[in-house]
């Protein structure tokens, strides 16, 4: 039997996903203002919803989906809460 | 990992699906780390949210709609909630920037709606 496609691409896709979640974290890390760490977060669930459903795949699992479900929920609820924390100006430095 | 006796175009697009996806995942984070200010690194990670997270949604669908048991819409799911709150996320992000980009006295653009709302008012 060949060796499938899928044996490496989806190892690749992981470590991209990965890759791509170590650069938002720097940004986080670095971002010079509040604004760059919420937007560099908002980022990071997004990348880590993307892993979630990867993962799903390689495992061949459906229950990966509802962690992917969950992360995206939770995280639009956190950024929009942190957006609207810098919205109201309580936090100028 | 259980793709062993997987049709051969499933294969094929599946993978070239997900790594569409994890490719421009890493190319909306690079943006996100390489631009120069706010208000250019703003457009990067929007890239994310539409072309990598459909690109690796219809993998997801594709392949547990072959494998598993009938059509599996549940991935469309995610991306149909993605699509409608990303953008309510960045307006927000983008008026609190701007807000405090004004407070800070930095060269932005005025504020066109001065009897608005709350946040108006308060510039």
């Amino acid at each position: 039997m060949t060796p499938s496609m899928l044996s490496w691409a989806l190892p690749g896709a992981l470590f991209l996903i990965v890759a791509a979640m170590v650069l938002c974290l720097v940004r986080l890390l670095k971002g010079p203002a509040a604004q760059d760490r919420v937007l560099a977060l908002d980022c990071l669930y997004l990348n880590g919803m993307l892993l979630m459903l990867v993962l799903g795949i390689y495992y061949g699992s459906v229950h990966y989906f509802e962690a992917a479900m969950l992360i995206a929920l939770l995280g639009f609820a956190s950024s929009t809460a942190m957006a609207k924390f810098l919205l109201r100006g309580e936090v100028i430095e | 990992m259980n793709a062993q006796n997987l049709p051969l175009w499933l294969d094929i697009t599946v993978s070239l699906l997900v790594l569409a996806g994890a490719g421009i995942a890493f190319l909306g984070s690079l943006g996100l780390l390489r631009l120069k200010t706010y208000f250019e690194r703003v457009h990067a990670p929007a890239i994310i949210a539409t072309m990598a997270c459909w690109c690796v949604m219809h993998a997801t669908l594709l392949y547990f709609s072959v494998v598993g048991e009938g059509l599996a819409v549940h991935a469309l799911l995610i991306a149909l909630f993605v699509a409608i709150t990303v953008p309510v996320t960045n307006v927000f992000l983008m008026r609190a920037a701007l807000f405090r980009a004004r407070r800070m006295g930095h060269k932005v653009p005025p504020n066109l709606s001065r009897a608005g709302s709350d946040e108006a008012r308060e510039l």
